[in-house]
Order: structure tokens, then C-alpha cells, then sequence
């Protein structure tokens, strides 16, 4: 089974996060990067997969040069090797865009199952998994919290507002997951340094026949216009008790159209 | 010029125990700690991350690491909770490594994979109800040999990880003849053998300690560990690496302190400005990391010359005085900041306070840190 799971870099949630003034993007150099949480359970469930299965997992990221820290961190996990996709003419790209650049990629290596978080923690538009399929021409599975693979099917629950849908899929296919699928394991010492010897593919946007005219910041179909800090939090309302505590609280309640 | 910076993998590990204590360990051991129970799930998914192979080749189950991962991996606890961070320490430096170094092929090859799980925990005794440090003028432990086994008898005090659910084994000293002390490992359940009652600790309160006790135990000649008659030699070596261990405990429950502070003294207000406005707070702060910082430099030239290969008696002596004063002075402090607060069990501040005497105690007191360094430089005996 050729396992390939798309993992994002993101800017660390517990630190400060900034767009930068001149073009508009995230501001990659002003916080520490970790590999985006919900790909963590989805690099698990390659995992899960290939220790039931058979096979190999992949870890495929685009990005700039530092998102090799989040390539080593699938690695020591157990991922088996990784693709690097790396060029200073995807800076700028939108989810469009990014999904027609990792579509490429996946074209050119090939995969029987392409694994990611439902989202990232930073942009969370939740629309690549969508969007790749419709470029690869495969099933969508989205916000699964189980798979299974069955030959060359796989069923999967998938999650929903009301419960959860059983759903099935032939292989390939493209499968997002939620953080109810499993628990990511924790790397240890000896997965650590064996990441080290890892192959890691560097590719430039040339080697996947990637049409620069397509990605980055001129590629994008969606540009980010203005922004603005979020408002500082305002101070908490202390409602007190006088015996028509419940009756405050419910009328703050519908201030807010809450209830 | 030497460097000062981690290598990336020992980084990686740093950054893995950090988000795992923050994550797995810090939202739940106050009330192991409350209840003194032994955090059981904790320590078996400390296992699964292969933390109790850490310094063990990978032919016997361990990481392939060294003893300066284990360091790593002890202050990241520690910063968190000592508890977990020493059951982690005795499992492997005074449970594993005893057999790793001195046993022979077959134990290792019989026990090692087990210990490096962390499925299972083995203790050693040395300390006994009246003597610690000056055996082995005060060992009173015997163990002689009869139609092929030792029949062992004495007591063993303060023993970690002596008694849990998981603990299959402990390494015992005894004395095999006039002043020939050798080591013995005696499996859990042995007749003869039992292991106390938890004894009520003022700190690490969640980790297992326990009188050991024998009466006329019998296991096979082959449980030797090591030569006969090298226990002493054998030990030393066991308590000057595990003094670097320590080092680096204390170094993290140091550090444990400065971050828990740098969080509160940006809230709490007194006077109508965050106490961490004043400067009087502010060089406290400042004084605790210093002592951090300098404590952990001393662990890491210790490690270095231990893993080089060259003599590190007097570094490791060094290392363990200072870190332990480090921790001592910052749970002080620590608790001294968070006022009322700090002496509440359920704020971490106040379990550090509890946690940190003991570092000034075990492996060694800081006097015969102080002996030793002193020794090294020359000085006399007596």
C-alpha cells in the first residue's frame, strides 16, 4: 500500500501569530513552526495502516526551507520517507492553488491512500482534502474519525453534525481526518535518529511540471485585501446573586443572542 | 571551544518530553500526588515513547541513546513532576543499568528487554536502615553461599520502585564475606523476600519507596551480578552517573519553578500593577534562572566527560550540589512569590517545595558532595 499523508507547517497556536504588512502572508519567520496538529493524527493513521497492511508512507509538504522540521517530526514517528516540494514561486499561494501544486506531486509519485488534517490550524479553510480529489479524480472521504481498509476499498466514518455517516470508497482515494480517529503516538529516541537517515526528495515547482504562472501570490485566486488585529478580549461581566442570578445570567444570554 | 547548543536529536527529544509532560503528565499527576498512588498509566506510556531505553543499545530493547538522553529526558519531567521524573531515573540508572554494565550476557539478554519497555521495573538496595553513603563499613546485609544458591538476609531502606505492580526484580548489595560486598538480583516474589508497606514521603509523592526485607531468601549462584566481590566498585560507578541523573532532575524542578512563575507573576496583581512589574519580583525571577541556567551547564560538562570516556567523579559531584542547591533555593523563592498559593498542594509550586529536599539528600548529601570535590582536590582523607 503507497500511503502518502500531506503535512502542513504552521505557525505554533500557543505563540503570538502575525500577517506580514508587505505582501499580506503569514509572517513564517515570527513564530516557532510545528507540524499542524490534525496532520499529526493523520500521519498516526498512516501509521495504524501500514502496520495492518503492509506497505509505505510518504510524507509530502510544501513549504519553505524550515518545514523540514515538521518532515522530520512524521519521519520519527515512522513515516518511511518524504517529498519536499520547496520553491520560492509558491510563496503566496491560496488554497486553490496549493492543491493544484500538491496534485502535481501526488500525480508524479503516485499513491493508493493520500491522508491529512481536516484543517490547518492556521489558514482553516477545511478545503484541500476536497479540493484534491477533484483534481486527482478520486473519491473524497472528509473529517473521517475511522477508517478501514478493505482490499481496494476502505469504509470510513464520517463525521457529521448529527452523528456520523457511514461512508464507502474505492481506492485510491483522499482521506481527512479529525482528532477523534486516534491518538499520535509521541516519536521515540531511536524513531529520532533514524529520521535523520531518512530520504528526504527536494523538489522545485519544475520537477512536478508545475506551472509557476499558477501558484504563489500572482496565482492565487483569492487575496487577502486588509487585516486587522483581533480586538483585545473584553473584560468578563460578574454577575451577582441576589436572588435573581439566574434571570441576569439569561438576559446576558440574550444580549448576545445566545438564547 | 566546546559547543553549549543541543544537537538536533537530543532538541527533538527535549521538545517531544517537554510537550508530552505539559500534555500527559501535568493535567493529572496532582491527584496521583494527592492520592500517593503510583501514576501506573503515566509511567506505561513514558514506556511506550521508549523513554526507559533511552541510554541502552537497541539489541536489548533500549533507544541506542547514551545516559546524557536520559538527562535530557529527566529535566523535562522534572520541570513538570519529579514523581514520575525519579521513577524514570531509579528504573533505569539504578534499575537497568546495574544489569546492563555488570550482568552477564544471559541476564541482560533475560531482563534488559522487559526494563527498556518500561512494562517492568527493577529497584536496586543499597541504602539500609543504618547506613547510606559509608558502606561498606555499615552494611549489615549478608548474603552466603549454599549447594549453589545464596541464601540472603537483611534489610534494605528508601528503595524506589521496589514495590509496584510492575516491579519484577531488585538488585541487592550484601556482604558475601569479611568485607566483600557483591550484588545480587533477587526476583519479586522470591520466598523470603517482601517489600513494605509505601513509606509516607513529604515529597515524591507519587513515586513508590519502600522498606525491603529478607529472611533467608534463596535464588540460584548465577544471579550474581557481576564479579564477586565488585559490588563496592560496582556501586560507586552506579551513583556517580546517577548523580548526573539527579543533576538534571533538579536542573528541570528549577526550571519547573521559573516557568510557573514567569505565568503568575504576569497576573497577579498587588498595589494595582502585575507583581511582575516590581523589581523586587523581577530579581527573584531573574535569580532563579540564573541558577537554573548555571546548574544545568554543570550536568551537561559532567555528561560530557562521562560520555567521553575521561574521569567525572568530582564533575558529577559538583553537578548534583550544585543543581540541588538550584532547586531547593527556586522552590524557596518559587512558593515565596506565589504567596498563600504556594502553599497549596494544588498548585505545582507548593509539590516542588516538597520535592526539592529530597535532592539535597538522595545519591549522595550535599556533604559528601562536598567530600568528594574536596578529596579531588587533594585534600585529606581524615
Amino acid at each position: 500500500m503507497n500511503i502518502v499523508v500531506c503535512v502542513k507547517q504552521v505557525p505554533d497556536t500557543a505563540t503570538e501569530r502575525k500577517l506580514r504588512s508587505d505582501d499580506k502572508t503569514l509572517d513564517r519567520e515570527a513564530a516557532d513552526g510545528v507540524i499542524n496538529e490534525l496532520d499529526e493524527y493523520a500521519v498516526e493513521e498512516a501509521l495504524t495502516i501500514k502496520e495492518a497492511h503492509g506497505g509505505e508512507v510518504t510524507v509530502l509538504t510544501m513549504g519553505p526551507e524550515k518545514a523540514s522540521e515538521s518532515i522530520r517530526k512524521a519521519l520519527a514517528m515512522g513515516a518511511d520517507k518524504a517529498v519536499h516540494l520547496s520553491d520560492e514561486a509558491l510563496h503566496g499561494s491560496d488554497a486553490l492553488s496549493t492543491s493544484y501544486a500538491l496534485a502535481q506531486v501526488l500525480k508524479k509519485i503516485g499513491f493508493d491512500i493520500v491522508l491529512l488534517g481536516s484543517e490547518s490550524t492556521d489558514a482553516r479553510t477545511g478545503m484541500l482534502a476536497a479540493m484534491l480529489s477533484e483534481r486527482l479524480g478520486v473519491p473524497q472521504v472528509t473529517l473521517a474519525n475511522k477508517v478501514e481498509i478493505d482490499g481496494s476499498s476502505l469504509k470510513a466514518q464520517r463525521l457529521t453534525d448529527y452523528g456520523f455517516d457511514r461512508v464507502e470508497a474505492s481506492l485510491p482515494a483522499v482521506v481527512s481526518v479529525v482528532e477523534k480517529i486516534n491518538e499520535p503516538r509521541y516519536p521515540s529516541f531511536k524513531g529520532i535518529m533514524a529520521a535523520k537517515k531518512k530520504p528526504v526528495e527536494k523538489l522545485a515547482v519544475a520537477d512536478a511540471e508545475i506551472d509557476a504562472a499558477k501558484v504563489g501570490l500572482a496565482g492565487a485566486s483569492t487575496e487577502v485585501v486588509d487585516f486587522a488585529d483581533a480586538p483585545p478580549r473584553e473584560k468578563g461581566q460578574i454577575v451577582k446573586d441576589e436572588g435573581d442570578g439566574g434571570v441576569k445570567v439569561a438576559e446576558f444570554l440574550a444580549s448576545k443572542k445566545f438564547i | 571551544m566546546i559547543g553549549f547548543t543541543l544537537d538536533e536529536e537530543y532538541e527533538a527529544l527535549r521538545r517531544t518530553v517537554e510537550t508530552f509532560a505539559r500534555d500527559e503528565v501535568a493535567p493529572v499527576i496532582g491527584d496521583y500526588y494527592e492520592r500517593e498512588a503510583f501514576p501506573y498509566e503515566i509511567v506505561a506510556r513514558m514506556g511506550k515513547m521508549g523513554l526507559f531505553g533511552l541510554p541502552f543499545p537497541e539489541e536489548y530493547g533500549g533507544m541506542g541513546g547514551d545516559y546524557f538522553a536520559l538527562c535530557i529526558a529527566l529535566e523535562e519531567l522534572a520541570r513538570v513532576d519529579s514523581s514520575v521524573a525519579i521513577t524514570l531515573e531509579a528504573g533505569v540508572s539504578l534499575g537497568a543499568m546495574p544489569i546492563f554494565r555488570f550482568g552477564t550476557e544471559e541476564q541482560k539478554r533475560e531482563w534488559l528487554p522487559r526494563l527498556c519497555s518500561g512494562e517492568r521495573l527493577a529497584a536496586f538496595g543499597l541504602t539500609e536502615p543504618g547506613g547510606g553513603t559509608d558502606v561498606p563499613g555499615g552494611m549489615r546485609t549478608t548474603a552466603r553461599l549454599e549447594d549453589g544458591h545464596w541464601v540472603i538476609n537483611g534489610s534494605k531502606a528508601f528503595i524506589t520502585n521496589a514495590g509496584t505492580d510492575v516491579t519484577v526484580a531488585v538488585t541487592v548489595a550484601a556482604l558475601t564475606g569479611d568485607g566483600e560486598i557483591s550484588t545480587i538480583l533477587v526476583p519479586s516474589g522470591t520466598p523470603g523476600f517482601t517489600a513494605g508497606k509505601k513509606y509516607s514521603k513529604v515529597g515524591w509523592s507519587a513515586s513508590d519507596t519502600r522498606e525491603l526485607s529478607f529472611d533467608d531468601v534463596r535464588v540460584p549462584e548465577a544471579n550474581l551480578v557481576g564479579e564477586r566481590g565488585r559490588g563496592y566498585a560496582q556501586f560507586l560507578r552506579i551513583l556517580d552517573e546517577g548523580r548526573i541523573a539527579i543533576a538534571a532532575l533538579s536542573v528541570g524542578l528549577a526550571q519547573g519553578c521559573v516557568d510557573e512563575c514567569l505565568r503568575y507573576v504576569r497576573e497577579r496583581a498587588a498595589f494595582g500593577r502585575a507583581i511582575g512589574e516590581y523589581q523586587a519580583i523581577q530579581f527573584k525571577v531573574a535569580d532563579m534562572e540564573t541558577r537554573a541556567h548555571t546548574a544545568r551547564l554543570a550536568y551537561y560538562a559532567a555528561a560530557a566527560k562521562m560520555l567521553a570516556g575521561e574521569p567525572f567523579k568530582k564533575e558529577a559531584a559538583i553537578a548534583k550540589l550544585v543543581a540541588s542547591n538550584a532547586a531547593m533555593d527556586n522552590a524557596r523563592d518559587a512558593t515565596q512569590i506565589f504567596g498563600g498559593y504556594g502553599f497549596m498542594n494544588e498548585y505545582p509550586v507548593g509539590r516542588f517545595y516538597r520535592d526539592a529536599k529530597i535532592l539535597e539528600v538522595g545519591e549522595g548529601t550535599s556533604e559528601v558532595q562536598r567530600m568528594l570535590i574536596a578529596r579531588h582536590l587533594g585534600l585529606p582523607a581524615r
